[in-house]
């Protein structure tokens, strides 16, 4: 069960200002002003215009000040599914989080200064330790007063959808009776750049499952989920927003990059996921793609959705919502389950705002507009580069 | 709930000892620290001082391989410890469907490239090599490695302190045990950079960084025999409620390590202020004891790895009965494992919450 969710995207901080984003379709895109791109193909981002204040947490001011800015964003995001969710301050609980970058920027400074004359150590050490993902988990421990085992995934951009799948199963196999999973991403100049380099970034606008897409866009932001056994959830009388109840998770090895082109491993996950909530493609009454925007990926991500859903394809919603708020790497998985929860709990679906013209193999309906539904069951894509393929599947409660 | 034998079926290793677990293992027995080298920093003529793999020879032939062309040191690390676990035949591990699941664990990853990258983009991004990035990515070495095995299966790729590793073995444990996989790599590794040495420096100046790999093959075997997962504990992170040595000493008393004629592997360094929270813990330890970074250097993940390859590589010898690994990290975590000759006629444990434990 998940009784609380917290989320920090470009569209702002928190649910409301989000669910009214991804609700009406709203698109957060802007110039980057984190670091230099005057060098690069690409100039825009969904950059997050982050509160200047954290929540009021356990964190020391000393401590806070250290934090970079993905660990802001993990805390934002953290803080909130906690208060949500009504939690108090214990023992034994797992946090598994997914990230690709963790305090990356801190790493980046780290080197910036080391190789500049007269090479001192001034500020080294803390950036040396903050940079460092189990650092940022330590951090929200302490911010929100808890203890409890550190799983830190790096699968790339199924890295948040693996930590809640992740958490999902220690709860499924008994080892815990609640645990706090999500995802988080700073915009970085070396991942940036990487992408640029990769020519994956749009040089015009990110367009999924457009047949005229030329590429993705990058975002930032976190999501969390505080998850429990329904068991635990019902003891406490805890309000209960939605429900995990499949994951898959499936290697691609065709290629470090690139998919395999007919989506094996993206139909396998989805099957799986499908096969742990032991639903069918019929029952799936939306679909969050992992839809970046590029050509190869959403060439093989449709080819493996329309395997997938067969018959249902033709009637079955899809979008993808890094229309909206960019391709958040390792947060996307985190981010785009919560958005699912949010259109479950709210009876609505978000659009791929920025379609124009549907990629004619999609054999599925592309929703470019916003739209009120109330479905039972929402499945959520991400796949990262070295073939890490994640599917979550998330139900409505009540 | 009940839990099937958790059996290590190979294991591997690449330490500045050398290519395979054999050489670590000598390495251990002459018990001499292994010479250090300097390694060019940014800052001239102050080398900083290191143990490196030594250039194998001849080159591994798994680097012919399309994906391993032109991976970095900790790729090829990596690769050649998991294949030294899983020993001649690597393709009857995905015979007939069987699902090879693959745990890699690093803490600096891929930081070789990572640095080259970003230095190519700070001179100018417009030439910064698209064949570089995909690399930096922590989780290109297992990709690779999948890619090299043909497996589909799950595959994570931890970060964290040293005391990841063990979380590691326990994940696989967790995920045979419900039947996710068949087989399971679990594989730490790090790899050399100035970097690296340059920040590990700041905080001991005594401390030798070091490099390398650890893998063990872990599968499920209700009566089979061998060597055993016995136990992992449960993670103990540090925090303002329990500091380092707290953590340790509980990661200590939940282990309780049978005595008799067990070898203790620890993760001291010959680094006193970092040594001081595992010594203590241990301090009533009556056994032998081993501390592979002592002579290897202080490699992280790899050598939280080795530890365990170490303690599998004792129990096998039939030296000991058992073996307790110690890891007591850095900046997150202690836990602790155990692994043991299996006796056929043990019957079925149980596992603790959050922990691997069979006994």
């Amino acid at each position: 069960m998940i009784t609380g969710a917290g989320i920090v995207t470009s569209l702002g901080t928190g649910w409301a200002e989000n669910a009214g984003g991804f609700r009406l379709g709203r698109t957060a895109f802007g110039p980057v002003t984190l670091f230099d791109v005057s060098g690069q193909r690409v100039k825009v981002a969904a950059q997050v215009n982050l509160p200047n204040e954290l929540p009021p947490t356990r964190l020391s001011r000393r401590s806070q000040q250290r934090m970079d800015r993905a660990a802001r964003l993990l805390l934002h995001a953290g803080h909130e599914a906690w208060t949500q969710a009504g939690w108090e301050p214990m023992e034994g609980l797992p946090l598994v989080l997914g990230t690709t970058g963790g305090g990356m920027s801190l790493g980046e400074a780290l080197y910036r200064q080391a190789i500049q004359p007269p090479y001192g150590h001034r500020g080294q050490p803390a950036r040396v330790v903050h940079y460092q993902p189990q650092r940022q988990a330590l951090d929200l421990q302490e911010a929100l007063g808890f203890v409890g085992p550190i799983t830190i995934i790096a699968n790339a951009c199924a890295s948040g959808a693996n930590a809640i799948g992740h958490a999902w199963e220690l709860l499924r196999h008994g080892q815990a009776q609640r645990v706090l999973a999500g995802g988080y991403e700073g915009l970085s100049q070396l991942i940036y750049s990487g992408f640029d380099s990769l020519q994956a970034l749009s040089p015009t606008q990110c367009r999924p499952f457009d047949a005229h897409r030329d590429g993705l866009a990058l975002g930032e932001g976190a999501a969390v989920v505080a998850l429990e056994t329904l068991e635990s959830a019902s003891r406490r009388h805890a309000q209960i927003l939605g429900e995990i109840v499949g994951y898959g998770a499936v290697s691609d090895t065709h290629h470090l990059t690139q998919p395999h082109p007919q989506g094996e491993a993206a139909w396998a996950a989805m099957t799986a996921a499908c096969q742990n909530a032991r639903v069918s493609p019929e029952e799936i009454g939306y679909v969050n793609a992992h839809g970046t925007g590029t050509p190869l990926n959403d060439s093989a991500e449709a080819a493996a959705l329309n395997r997938w859903a067969g018959s249902r394809a033709k009637t079955l919603p899809v979008s993808s919502t890094k229309a909206s708020v960019g391709h958040l790497l390792g947060a996307a998985g985190a981010v785009e389950a919560v958005i699912c929860l949010m259109a479950l709990y709210e009876h609505w679906l978000p659009p791929t705002s920025t379609l124009s013209t549907p990629e004619p193999a999609c054999a599925f309906p592309i929703l470019s507009r916003p739209m009120d539904a109330k479905v039972e069951y929402a499945l959520t894509n991400s796949f990262g580069f070295g073939g890490a393929n994640a599917s979550l599947i998330l139900r409505r409660w009540g | 709930m009940g839990m099937s034998r958790i059996i290590v079926k190979g294991a591997g290793a690449v330490s500045p000892a050398g290519w395979g677990a054999a050489a670590l293992t000598n390495a251990l027995e002459r018990g001499t620290p292994l010479p250090i080298e300097g390694l060019a920093g940014p800052a001239p003529g102050r080398p900083l001082r290191v143990r490196r793999v030594p250039v194998a020879n001849p080159k591994p032939a798994f680097t012919a391989h399309p994906r391993l062309r032109r991976t970095s040191p900790i790729g090829q690390f990596a690769v050649a410890a998991a294949l030294e676990a899983i020993g001649p035949e690597p393709g009857r591990l995905t015979e007939n469907g069987a699902r090879l699941g693959i745990v890699y664990c690093s803490m600096a990853g891929c930081v070789n490239f990572s640095r080259r990258f970003y230095d190519e983009t700070l001179k100018n991004p417009s030439t910064a090599s698209p064949v570089i990035f995909p690399e930096t990515v922590f989780n290109s070495p297992a990709s690779h490695l999948g890619a090299l095995l043909g497996t589909q299966a799950i595959d994570y790729t931890l970060v964290g302190d040293p005391g990841t590793f063990l979380q590691g073995v326990a994940l696989a444990a967790g995920w045979l045990d419900s039947g996710r996989v068949d087989n399971c790599l679990v594989i730490g590794a790090e790899e050399l950079d100035w970097l690296v040495a340059n920040a590990a420096e700041m905080f001991h100046s005594e401390s030798i960084v070091g490099e390398g790999a650890g893998a063990l093959l872990l599968c499920g075997s209700a009566n089979g025999c061998g060597i055993e997962l016995q136990a992992v504990t449960s993670s103990y992170p540090f925090s303002s409620k329990l500091q380092r040595a707290a953590a340790a000493i509980k990661a200590r008393d939940e282990a309780r390590p049978d005595v008799q004629n067990t070898l203790l592997c620890d993760s001291t360094q010959a680094v006193a202020r970092l040594d001081s929270d595992e010594i203590a813990a241990w301090s009533d330890w009556p056994g032998p004891r081993i501390s592979p970074k002592r002579i290897c250097g202080e490699s992280f993940m790899a050598a939280a790895a080795w530890q365990c390859v170490a303690a599998v590589q004792a129990v096998a010898s039939g030296r000991f009965a058992s073996a307790q690994v110690s890891v007591v990290g850095c900046n997150q975590q202690a836990i602790a494992a155990r692994f043991g000759k299996q006796n056929s006629d043990e019957g079925r444990g149980t596992r603790d919450e959050g922990s691997a434990r069979v006994d």
